[in-house]
This record gives C-alpha cells, structure tokens and sequence, in this order.
C-alpha cells in the first residue's frame, strides 16, 4: 500500500515555498498601509479638498497641499507616451512577427529586451540634454500653425523646452519595449491556418493582417497599451528631470510646465514632516492608479483568446 | 519610391521651412516622414490599384516602427559615449570626490564611491531577492496550494509597482520613525537601498525564473516522484539544477534591472560625495544617483562627471545584459530558438530521444533524462504503483507500458 504521508524535509518545504509567497502578498498590503498610516497628517490637515486643489503650497499657514495638479499631470504624460508607443510598438510588434525573417527576427526580439534594460535615468539624460532642443523647434512650429487644436495652443514668449509633450515622448521610449514584447507575442500565437487561409484567398499582406492577425491580438493590444499606461504613470526619473514640476491643470502640452506625482516626489525628497506626509498621499494616490491599471491589463489580457499563455 | 522620398523632400521643405517657417530637423524629418507616406501611397494607388496600395504604405509603416525600435538606443548610446567618454579616466574608478569643488575640472575626483556602493547595494539585494524569487516560483509552478492564483496576481501587480512608491514605503517603514533617535542601521544607508531595490526585483525575477521551470519537462518531475523521492528532494535535485542556466538569465537580468534604479535610493541611500564602505551604517552614494545630481547641476564640469558616470552606469548595464544573452543563449541549435526566446532546459546524459526539438518539451513523457545528480535506476519501464497518482493533476500522466 502506497501512503503519500509529506516526510519532514517534504514540510519545510511546503512552509518556505508558501512563507515566500505570502511575503510577496503581505509586501504588497503592508505598502498600501504605511503609506496610509504616514500620510495621516496630510489628510487630516487637507481633509477632502486634497484631491481637489490644484497648487503644493507649504509656504502658508495652514499649507494647501493638493495632489490634482500633480494626477493630471501625470495622466496627460501617460497618455502622450502611449498614444505615441502603441502605434509604434505595435508596428514593431507586427514586423517582428510578420515580416521579418529568421535573423532579424532574433535580433529585434532581443533588442526590445535591451531597450527595456536601458536604466530610465539615461533616457531622461538624453531626453534632457539632446532630444529637448531637438522637438522645441517642432512644438514651437505646432504652436504656430495648430493653435487651432487646443492642446497646441501656447502663450506668446513662453519656453518650449521642459513641456509634457517632451516628456511623453522620452516616456513612450520606455514604454516602447512593453507594448512591442506583449504584442509580439500575442500576434506570433495567431494560429497559422487562419493567415494561410487568408493569403490563399488572395489578400495582401496587409489584408491578411487586417482580417486576421490585428482582430486575433486585440486583446492584447488593449492589455499591453495598458500594462505600458501603468508604467508610464509611474516613471520617475526621466520625468522629474525633465518637467518643471509646477503642479497645474492645463491642456498646453507643448509650453514649458506640469508636474507628475512621481517625478514630483523626487524632487522633493528629503523635506520636512509635513511636506512629506503629503508625498506619502501623493504615493499612495499613484500607487492606487498604477495597481488598478495593472489588474486591468492583466485581467484584459488574459481573458482574451490570444492571450491565455502569454507571459507579460 | 525614390522620387516619392526625394517629392516628399522638396515639398516638405516648401511647406515647413517656407510656408510655415519651421525650423529644426527633426521637426523636418517628421514632416517629411509623413508626406512621404502619403506621397507614396497615391503614387502606388494611381499605377496599381488602392488594394496595392495600402498593402505598401503599410509596409513601410511597419518597417518604420522597427527602425523606431533601433534609433533611440543607438543614439542614445553614441550621445553618452561621446559625452562621457571626455572626462573618463582611472582616477574615476579610484577617488571620490572628497575635497573636489563644483567648479573644479571634471577631470579631478572620481565616482569611487558611487561605484563601490552600487556595487554593495546590488550585493545586498541579490543576497535577498534570489533566495525569495526562487522560492516563490517553485511555489507558484510546483505546488498545488489553492494559494498561488492570488499570490500569482500579487507578483504581476507588484511588478508594476512604480519604483518611487517602493523607495517611499521603505522610507516610511524604517527611517521615518526613527529620523531622531540615531540608529545606525534605521537611517539612511545603503542597506536601505537594498530593502528597496528587493521590492522592485523580487517579482520581476519570480516571474521569469517561474517561466523557466515551466519549461523543465514534465517527464523529468515524474520521473523523480516514481523512483519516490520526496517533492522537496525532486525540486531541489532535478528541476532547480535543469532549470539553471534560465535562472541565472533571469538573475543577471535582474541585477541590470537594479543597477540602474535611481528613484528609490532617493529615499533610502541618499547619497553622499564621500567613500562609505559600510553599507550598514549613514549615507551612501550609488552610481544612478551620482549621475543624476550631477546632470542637473549648473556647472559644466560637474555635468560632464555626470556624463561619465552614466557611461560607466551604460557599459555595466549592457555587459550584464551580454553576460544574460550569453548564459542564456541555446545551446540546442536555431531551430528551436525561433519557436520560444527562453533557454530550452538541457536533456541530461542519460540517452534522450532524438526529437525533443519538435514537440513542445512540456508535453514530452517520453524524455526521462534524469540528471546525474538525482538517483538513476530503471526509469520508465515499471509503472510507478501510487507515486504518479500523486503527481500534480494539471500535468499529463505518462502513458503505460
């Protein structure tokens, strides 16, 4: 007879292996709660009105703190770098898995991995101190002859260098090789018969990737737009390099100013109690936005028909 | 296709540069870009139909998202390179930047002790994070707990946690408290840092080298439960040792990853212009933080120190990510690598059937290669009696004899 009692060695194992898994669970529910806990200050001192004021002032008495200006800051950002990195990313995604052969093939893979292992404190530097002079001129171009549509609009004699245009634009670079690599993946599992069958009917290349591939990986093209989004929304470095970080609700991408909650918290990082009680909230409001993002892109991902396996 | 290109040109230098008055090349080269596109799709649509034509537009637009994916990082390189590679000399890897003032050349002090305590850091963490990673892998692919779907959607959430938040928890844990009382290892040093850089590379690691041990061949685990080793004995002695070359990918990737890591050290190393050798004890410079103070500072030689240590920061990154593509890279020939990225687990010395290169390893009950390091007997012509019954539900049975 055939017992399966777990021997002692069989129930340390069980313990380690579970114990780091609900570490991982536990990591994760205690930073929700100490950043609660220390941002007390915050919320008592602003009550409510701290996620509708615009202005960061601790110059007044009392202090007027309010994380509005930095979240839309942060969303406009967001949203630059992923209107700007799914089309792109999706396209490389496309030409890796549909039109590149062997060689290339392996090579671009392996490059949207090394993309995405340039520390962000690099883009920012290049962003920073090359690319910036380079889009200033277009912005101020846009400013001229699109004033038109209103994200254009700029005021006369304001600086184009340091705008969110430019910093969506860094940050679409480093969401690039996320939407590439989920996308990649989910159009390298359309399943061969149904673009063999396309292509037999007689449609273009195109054709066969409108019919067949883009319906096939909708869904993760959705989820990975919106893994990069929750990336985006919490980049850093390359930000607060980049933006002023005056908070402020504006729709001018293209002028010098805004402010994200992350780039803004390192900036002000190491300043009094209150001040950083008030980070705390502002960390806990971004940590709320890029956990819920997150879920959403996983859960998308993986409830659609192209993304069962898919590792993101 | 050419004359589209050079149309595009001129009529992009007439209506940007005349017309408009633009100025600046990329602004150009934008502008160019997409009246090309345009210029070529009507040219094809008029001389071979519209269904042609977006066929090719589309293709160049494809190719084009490539060539996006390449630009940046080849010009980001050779921007860092250049401007960094000014002011590089040994005396950066050997002094720090005691008694250096700002506006001294950027030729005088070093990043001495950015290096050594990137270096401690990373240390640390690894000491930390690999233990942990691979453990709660083993747990999310080798157990059956009715735990691991939540664990599982806590590692994939926690991997979006934004590095700030991660550098802000540790700050709020552990130096905020006891800001007054001066404890040395509970203030701001490079312990700290490491805290906080686990936080990032824990779950970014878990979720490869969990990818890793799913590649092990199911065989193998069954393999090793039917000669009635124990589950804990099975994983450490055949699947860990299979899987090895994919976690050690993982790990070096892992520790490119946190090298470059600048936003939670902001709240936890803080950084120091003087060499700190103890990790443990007051503030502690690290090679993204020395960078990033310095490019933001006013004078030029500070900002070409800045330079030189993100090209000091550039080269350990892509050696590491070399170091991780080599490891990693597959040793069972091409036609393998194009079906999955990840390195196919090695069959052991005991003879494996010819074909594992065909049918998807995991589904392969027919390659019972035990390592050497595991027990080997018979394996594979008794059927295992209760063991197999035992085995994980999800993975298929091996068929009987």
């Amino acid at each position: 007879m055939v017992v399966d009692e777990p021997t002692r060695v069989d129930r340390i194992f069980g313990v380690v292996t579970a114990g780091s898994g609900l570490l991982v669970l536990v990591l994760l529910t205690l930073v929700g709660v100490f950043l609660l806990l220390r941002s007390r200050d915050a919320f008592d001192e602003s009550g409510f009105s701290f996620f509708t004021r615009v202005e960061w002032r601790t110059d007044v008495v009392p202090p007027e703190i309010g994380v509005l200006g930095l979240l839309a800051g942060t969303v406009v950002v967001a949203l630059i770098a992923v209107a700007l990195a799914v089309p792109l990313g999706t396209c490389a995604g496309l030409f890796i898995t549909d039109y590149a052969s062997g060689r290339w093939r392996s090579f671009l893979t392996g490059l949207v991995d090394l993309l995405a292992a340039v520390p962000s404190l690099l883009y920012g530097l290049w962003g920073l101190r090359l690319l910036s002079d380079q889009i200033a001129p277009l912005s101020e171009w846009l400013a001229r002859n699109g004033s038109w549509f209103p994200p254009f609009r700029a005021e006369e004699g304001d600086s184009f260098t340091g705008s969110m245009l430019i910093a969506g634009m860094v940050v679409s670079l480093m969401v690039l090789p996320i939407i590439a690599s989920v996308t990649r993946e989910v159009f390298s599992q359309t399943p061969p018969g149904e673009k063999e069958a396309a292509l037999a009917l007689g449609s273009t290349r195109w054709g066969m990737i409108r019919m067949v591939v883009l319906p096939y990986g909708r869904g993760g093209i959705i989820g990975g737009s919106m893994l990069g989004l929750g990336r985006a929304l919490g980049e850093t470095i390359a930000v607060s390099l980049l933006l002023p970080q005056v908070p402020e609700v504006t729709s001018r991408i293209l002028e010098n100013g805004g402010a994200t909650i992350a780039g803004f918290i390192a900036l002000r990082a190491g300043s009094d109690e209150f001040t950083t009680s008030g980070l705390m909230a502002a960390g806990l409001v971004l940590f709320g936005i890029t956990l819920a993002t997150n879920m959403l892109a996983s859960v998308i991902i993986s409830r659609s028909r192209s993304g069962v396996g898919v590792e993101l | 296709m050419l004359g589209c290109a050079l149309s595009a040109l001129a009529l992009t230098w007439l209506v940007f540069t005349r017309l408009t008055e633009g100025s600046g090349w990329f602004g150009f080269m934008v502008v160019a870009y997409f009246s090309f596109l345009l210029l070529y799709g009507l040219v094809t649509a008029d001389r071979l139909g519209t269904l042609v034509a977006a066929d090719r537009v589309v293709t160049v637009a494809v190719t084009t998202g490539a060539v996006v994916l390449l630009t940046p990082l080849v010009w980001l390189v050779g921007y860092v390179v250049v401007k960094g590679v000014a002011a590089l000399r040994p005396g950066f890897f050997l002094e720090d930047q005691g008694g250096v003032q700002a506006t001294a050349a950027a030729t005088e002090g070093g990043g001495l002790h950015a290096i050594v305590g990137s270096l401690e850091q990373v240390a640390l963490t690894l000491i930390m994070t690999v233990p942990l990673a691979v453990a709660t892998a083993v747990f999310l692919n080798e157990t059956r707990s009715w735990f691991r779907r939540p664990v599982r959607i806590f590692v994939d959430a926690m991997s979006g946690l934004p590095s700030i938040v991660a550098g802000l928890f540790i700050y709020a844990v552990f130096i905020l408290p006891y800001a007054q009382q001066d404890i040395g290892i509970l203030d701001f040093n490079g312990f700290m840092a490491a805290l906080a850089l686990t936080m990032i590379m824990l779950p970014t690691v878990t979720r490869t080298v969990e990818v890793v041990l799913r590649l092990v061949p199911g065989g193998l685990r069954e393999a090793s439960l039917a000669l009635g080793s124990s589950r804990a004995r099975s994983v450490w002695s055949v699947v860990l040792p299979t899987a090895r070359t994919g976690v050690t990918t993982a790990v070096v990737l892992g520790i490119a990853r946190a090298v470059g890591e600048t936003a939670p050290l902001l709240f936890t190393a803080f950084g120091y212009d003087l060499l700190n050798t103890n990790p443990f004890r007051t503030q502690q410079e690290s090679l993204p933080l020395f960078v990033y103070r310095n490019i933001q500072a006013a004078s030029e030689p500070a900002r070409a120190r800045g330079f030189t240590g993100a090209l000091v920061l550039l080269t350990l990154v892509l050696t590491l990510f070399g170091a991780a593509r080599f490891i990693g890279r597959d040793r069972t020939g091409r036609q393998a690598r194009r079906r999955r990225r990840l390195p196919l687990p090695e069959t052991g010395a005991a003879p494996s059937p010819p074909s594992p290169a065909v049918a998807p390893p995991p589904r392969l009950p027919t390659a019972v290669a035990v390592r050497p390091g595991a027990d080997r007997s018979s394996a594979g012509d008794r059927e295992p009696p209760g063991a197999a019954t035992t085995a994980d539900p999800t993975s298929e049975e091996a068929p009987g004899p």
